[in-house]
């Protein structure tokens, strides 16, 4: 099934035009309504009427995510305040989360393109679906539960947490899809298991998996594992939440909803746009966001666009999974967490000597991290209680931080790497590509 | 009346041990007596040796975290229940132990113990009569 047959099936020339005429009018709207970005174009001597096609698209500014820090709260706000219905926030990395506000017609076209991404995973007004993401600023929670209710099927809103209680709803109100990341599905298969049960006593049939970067064998395992059909969906919330993309029954790259947000690869060193097919960094222009447009967005996912028709019938365009990042960003049981962050941390603390060592892993299934610091060689307790103390005040610190736990692990004086320029921060153990 | 305790801060790793007695074996430092204090991640060696200050100084240019603590090396006779003694005049006054190491030899049982109070310690084992090892006759 096909939610919106007419964007998501439109043919490739009408389609360039919707966009370049929805370009053209985003342009003006946020010259108009953004100094940020009317500065920006009259520095590189550019009007609005100088975008007459999606062609033109490559004369326009970048925005990153400092742009956005940079104007924290709501220096990149287009609409009035009156107008904005919601806001959500993402961790920022040493001070200012990124605040997103949505309009109403905007949260309208984050339920269209969730229903669309939902329909093509197989999705029916007869489905029972529980979203396991977690509610609240993060997008992922609100913005798949949405979706679900939009396009008519019953939305479980159980968020994260609790697995045991969420298996047994799982089995005794008959679900049959679940949005959350693939290593809590996973999780989620081994607490099935522990519990006495097999993928036999659950209904579940349809996954919707995002939020971090997985692997076709994960996909395999949980499959195998729970029964269901895993689908990919890619979102970020600074271009509007999970719904960006999302894979059809091919299970082949992941459909774009490009009517709305138009995708570019560029090279990330030099800036120019790739031919299709290449790998880079993964470009977002919103075409009809009206809280927060943005212009060229650098996500800094690395991927490919993947050109010709999908034997599903969908003619937009598809994004091959992300392959990397082109910063250091790492994503941890789904949520964001720069090196730099922990840096802050463990600068504060005069304990430690301001090296560390953050080393990611998955063990059963669950991401982890471990925070690596060093005893000051001058700065250190005799008594055990007063060290683990330190520990623990450490582990507290990054637990609000980060908004995820860290094992804190004390090391000798000098015992971390130290090399000139940029130093090894981070071992990632994962195996995601 | 106090002995000069070192401490080092060790990661549970094969071979640091090694790497602090050895070190401390080329500067001509003996050791007395030392124990070790363990964690899931990482471990504190306490060693009663004859140069602290020269332990510190070793110890710390092959970047070890050291520190020196004061604590009281106990004598007492090595018999039945010659500790128990002792021990029981400190939980009268209320003195509590942190920690403490020991070894008996022939005659005699030294005890290292670090008291949560070690002045109020001292005081009450030299009006009990207890003997105090200082550095000087370690």
């Amino acid at each position: 099934m096909i939610w919106n047959p007419n964007k998501e099936c439109m043919p490739r020339e009408q389609m360039r035009e919707l966009q370049g005429k929805r370009l053209q009018k985003l342009v003006s709207y946020v010259y108009h309504n953004v100094p940020f970005y009317r500065h920006k174009m009259q520095e590189m001597d550019l009007s609005p009427e100088d975008i007459r096609s999606i062609d033109d698209i490559v004369k326009l500014p970048f925005t990153t995510k400092q742009d956005l820090r940079d104007n924290y709260p709501y220096g990149l706000q287009a609409a009035p305040a009156s107008e904005i219905v919601r806001v959500h926030a993402s961790s920022g990395t040493t001070g200012n989360p990124t605040i997103v506000g949505y309009t109403r017609r905007d949260l309208a076209i984050w339920s269209e393109v969730m229903s669309r991404s939902l329909t093509a995973y197989g999705v029916t007004r007869h489905d029972t679906f529980s979203v396991s993401y977690g509610y609240g600023l993060f997008t992922g929670g609100l913005g798949a539960h949405y979706g679900v209710e939009n396009m008519g099927a019953t939305v479980i809103p159980a968020s994260t947490g609790n697995t045991e209680k969420h298996l047994r709803l799982i089995r005794d109100l008959n679900i049959t899809g679940i949005a959350c990341t693939p290593s809590y599905a996973l999780y989620l298969a081994e607490v099935t298991e522990r519990m006495g049960l097999s993928k036999d006593d659950l209904s579940l049939r349809i996954g919707a998996f995002g939020a971090e970067p997985w692997t076709e064998n994960m996909r395999q395992e949980i499959q195998q594992r729970l029964g269901l059909k895993g689908y990919n969906l890619y979102g970020l919330s600074e271009i509007m939440g999970p719904g960006v993309s999302y894979e059809c029954e091919e299970q082949h790259g992941s459909h774009i909803n490009e009517d709305h947000f138009f995708p570019e690869i560029i090279d990330p060193d030099t800036l120019e746009p790739l031919p299709v097919g290449q790998t880079g960094e993964l470009v977002f222009t919103t075409l009809t966001k009206e809280g927060m447009p943005l212009l060229r967005y650098r996500t800094k996912d690395l991927c490919a666009l993947m050109e010709g028709e999908c034997p599903c019938g969908r003619t937009n365009v598809r994004m091959t999974p992300i392959m990397g990042r082109s910063d250091d960003m790492l994503i941890i049981r789904g949520i964001n967490v720069f090196p730099s962050q922990v840096e802050s941390v463990i600068l504060e603390m005069k304990e430690f000597e301001p090296q560390y060592l953050l080393v990611v892993d998955r063990k059963n299934n669950l991401d982890t991290l471990e925070v690596q610091v060093e005893v000051r060689r001058d700065f250190f307790s005799d008594d055990i209680g007063t060290m683990l103390g330190l520990k623990k005040k450490l582990s507290d610190k990054l637990k609000s931080v980060l908004s995820i736990s860290a094992e804190v692990k004390l090391v000798e004086p000098n015992s971390i790497q130290r090399s000139e320029g940029k130093s090894k921060r981070v071992i990632d153990k994962r195996k995601l590509v | 009346m106090t002995v000069k305790q070192l401490s080092v801060f060790l990661e549970n790793k094969t071979g640091r041990i090694n790497e602090v007695v050895r070190t401390l074996g080329q500067n001509g430092i003996n050791m007395h007596a030392f124990s070790m204090a363990e964690t899931a991640d990482f471990g504190i060696l306490r060693l009663i040796v004859s140069d602290v200050e020269k332990a510190v100084e070793v110890l710390r240019a092959r970047d070890f975290a050291v520190m020196s603590t004061d604590v009281l090396c106990l004598s007492c006779a090595n018999t039945p229940g010659s500790l128990a003694t002792i021990l029981e005049y400190l939980a009268e006054e209320n003195i509590f132990i942190e920690y403490m190491y020991a070894f008996a030899q022939n005659e005699a049982a030294h005890v290292v113990i670090k008291p949560n109070d070690l002045p109020h310690c001292i005081s009450l084992l030299q009006e009990k009569q207890c003997e105090l090892l200082t550095q000087e006759n370690l």
